[in-house]
């Protein structure tokens, strides 16, 4: 594979995946809307329900706002690298797949080359909410705006990993709402997104607590926090980057002409 | 019959055996194109058409047999045996809501052209068709004819030796049926190998030569007049439909 070759093929993908995103209008608002609701309507609510008390990072009390926005960048990075799934599954659909796994390249890379288009929009993404949260009032230390970057990157790739790991197993279009459910949503609500992991331990809910700890998400979080601060959670990040590898590998695996679980469909890529 | 082991075959298929799960759907099938030839692969829907050319295409891996593009083995070097091959599959493979040109430069960049070179190439193959109006336009805008127009110029883009076509007249009028045909038959000039599947006879008639597949197997390999000549005259279509009809007795 030569490296000039390398390249053009990730600019022929990432351009495509931009063009899409920017062709549908309607996916970005809803990426900045939903984690807006959270941050402006839920956090509003909920903001003296929840007493939060001082925890690594953050060296003084902080208003719940401030508590959610790690865990809503995590969110804005779920739903795109969910998306990223949907966008495999549509291209084989839609018969590009094919076109893309017959190019002169080695197969792993063309993932790969998926997965980085999208953690760029990923990535992209999760600024300009950062952007929207400031001007509502909810700011971050302006270190960790750039600090945040490569953290972002990675939870963006885990997740995008995770989507291209999924969408080996989804076969067609209509089964993405049940990623939704048993995806989304269990991993969201399993993390200290919404509330830091101590509170489940209090409350007795022991099971939760454990399977939130061991949760890819909670890490992608964990990290994004400690990174926006200025700190560096090395247990955090080292899962994200062990999950990344994992979930890639295993996607790679799955798309394999010789080996993958296509093969026992029979349908092709 | 031509010698399906020739030294100057550019694609070579050896006893390729393929099933999925208990269904045999390729059954040790050999066959080899020179440059220039045009093969028409005729055989009934069902016959593993379609599963020779997930084959050709590296989408899978053959469970038996060995297959070689310019020399290069496609489960060992996939990546040269890519780089050689062109391909029109039986599904649009277009991105509807991208431009005539998008779709094509996104071609040339997963082939490795850069800049000038494929902007130099893609107005060619666009000239030639005579589709450089619609460049800007997005596929979805074009008719059937054209988009596979398209799909042609674009399997030529990286100026492959070996062109594989999936029925690619499947759902196109009679017209513009032709015209690809016409397409086709002129790479032969330019030292292209085609392999060219179908279940119409007619467009067999037309071919350097016929392999006839049927359940899975190769039931005849030679020049239409030799198939003709084999099955004891008359048509191209009788000779088909006597071969493929006595092999469904007795598969069934």
């Amino acid at each position: 594979m030569r490296l000039a070759h390398a390249l053009l093929a990730l600019q022929a993908v990432t351009s495509r995946e931009v063009a899409k995103f920017v062709r549908q209008g309607g996916r970005f608002a809803s990426a900045l809307v939903r984690p807006l609701l959270w941050l402006v309507v839920f956090a509003a609510g909920f903001q003296n329900v929840f007493g939060v008390s001082i925890i690594p990072p953050y060296d003084t009390y902080i208003p719940y706002q401030v508590y959610i926005v790690p865990g809503l960048l995590g969110m804005v990075l779920l739903f795109n690298g969910m998306q990223s799934s949907l966008a495999m599954v549509y291209d084989r659909e839609m018969g590009v797949m094919r076109l893309l796994l017959t190019a002169p390249l080695p197969r792993w890379y063309l993932l790969f080359a998926k997965l980085l288009a999208g953690t760029l929009l990923s990535v992209l993404q999760a600024y300009v909410f950062l952007i929207i949260a400031a001007l509502f009032g909810v700011t971050v230390p302006w270190m960790g705006w750039l600090q945040v970057l490569p953290v972002l990157v990675l939870g963006g790739m885990m997740l995008g990993a995770l989507g291209l790991l999924l969408s080996v197993q989804i076969r067609q279009l209509e089964n993405f709402a049940g990623t939704m459910n048993f995806v989304i949503f269990p991993m969201f609500f399993l993390s200290p997104a919404l509330y830091p992991l101590w509170k489940l331990e209090e409350s007795g809910a022991e099971i939760i607590h454990f399977v939130a700890q061991w949760n890819p998400f909670t890490h992608a979080v964990e990290a994004i926090r400690f990174a926006l601060y200025g700190q560096f959670s090395a247990m955090s990040l080292s899962i994200v980057v062990g999950c990344l590898v994992a979930f890639f590998l295993l996607a790679a695996w799955g798309y394999d002409p010789q080996r993958g679980m296509l093969k026992r469909t029979g349908k092709p890529g | 019959m031509p010698e399906a082991t020739a030294d100057d075959a550019i694609l070579r298929l050896r006893e390729v055996r393929k099933s999925y799960g208990p269904r045999e759907a390729l059954k040790g099938v050999s066959l080899a194109i020179r440059p220039g030839e045009f093969v028409a692969l005729l055989g009934p829907n069902g016959a593993g058409k379609s599963t020779m050319f997930q084959l050709l295409t590296g989408l899978f891996n053959a469970d038996a047999g060995e297959i070689r593009v310019c020399g290069h083995d496609i489960r060992h070097s996939p990546v040269a045996a890519l780089a050689s091959i062109g391909v029109v599959f039986q599904q649009t493979t277009l991105d509807m809501d991208l431009s005539v040109e998008a779709n094509l430069r996104f071609h040339t960049r997963l082939h490795g052209i850069a800049g000038r070179e494929a902007g130099e190439r893609i107005a060619a193959a666009l000239a030639r068709l005579g589709l450089t109006e619609r460049a800007d336009d997005p596929v979805r805008a074009l008719s059937g004819g054209n988009r596979r127009k398209v799909e042609l110029a674009r399997a030529q883009l990286h100026r492959p030796s070996v062109l594989l076509m999936d029925e690619p007249t499947v759902g196109l009028d009679p017209a513009s049926r032709r015209q690809l045909l016409d397409e086709v038959l002129a790479l032969r000039s330019g030292g292209v190998a085609v392999l060219w599947a179908t279940h119409l006879v007619e467009e067999a008639e037309e071919a350097d030569r016929v392999v006839v597949l049927s359940a899975g197997k190769v039931l005849a390999d030679g020049t239409p007049a030799s198939l003709v000549a084999a099955a004891g005259g008359g048509s191209l279509a009788a000779a088909f439909l006597g071969m493929t009809g006595r092999n469904a007795e007795l598969a069934g």
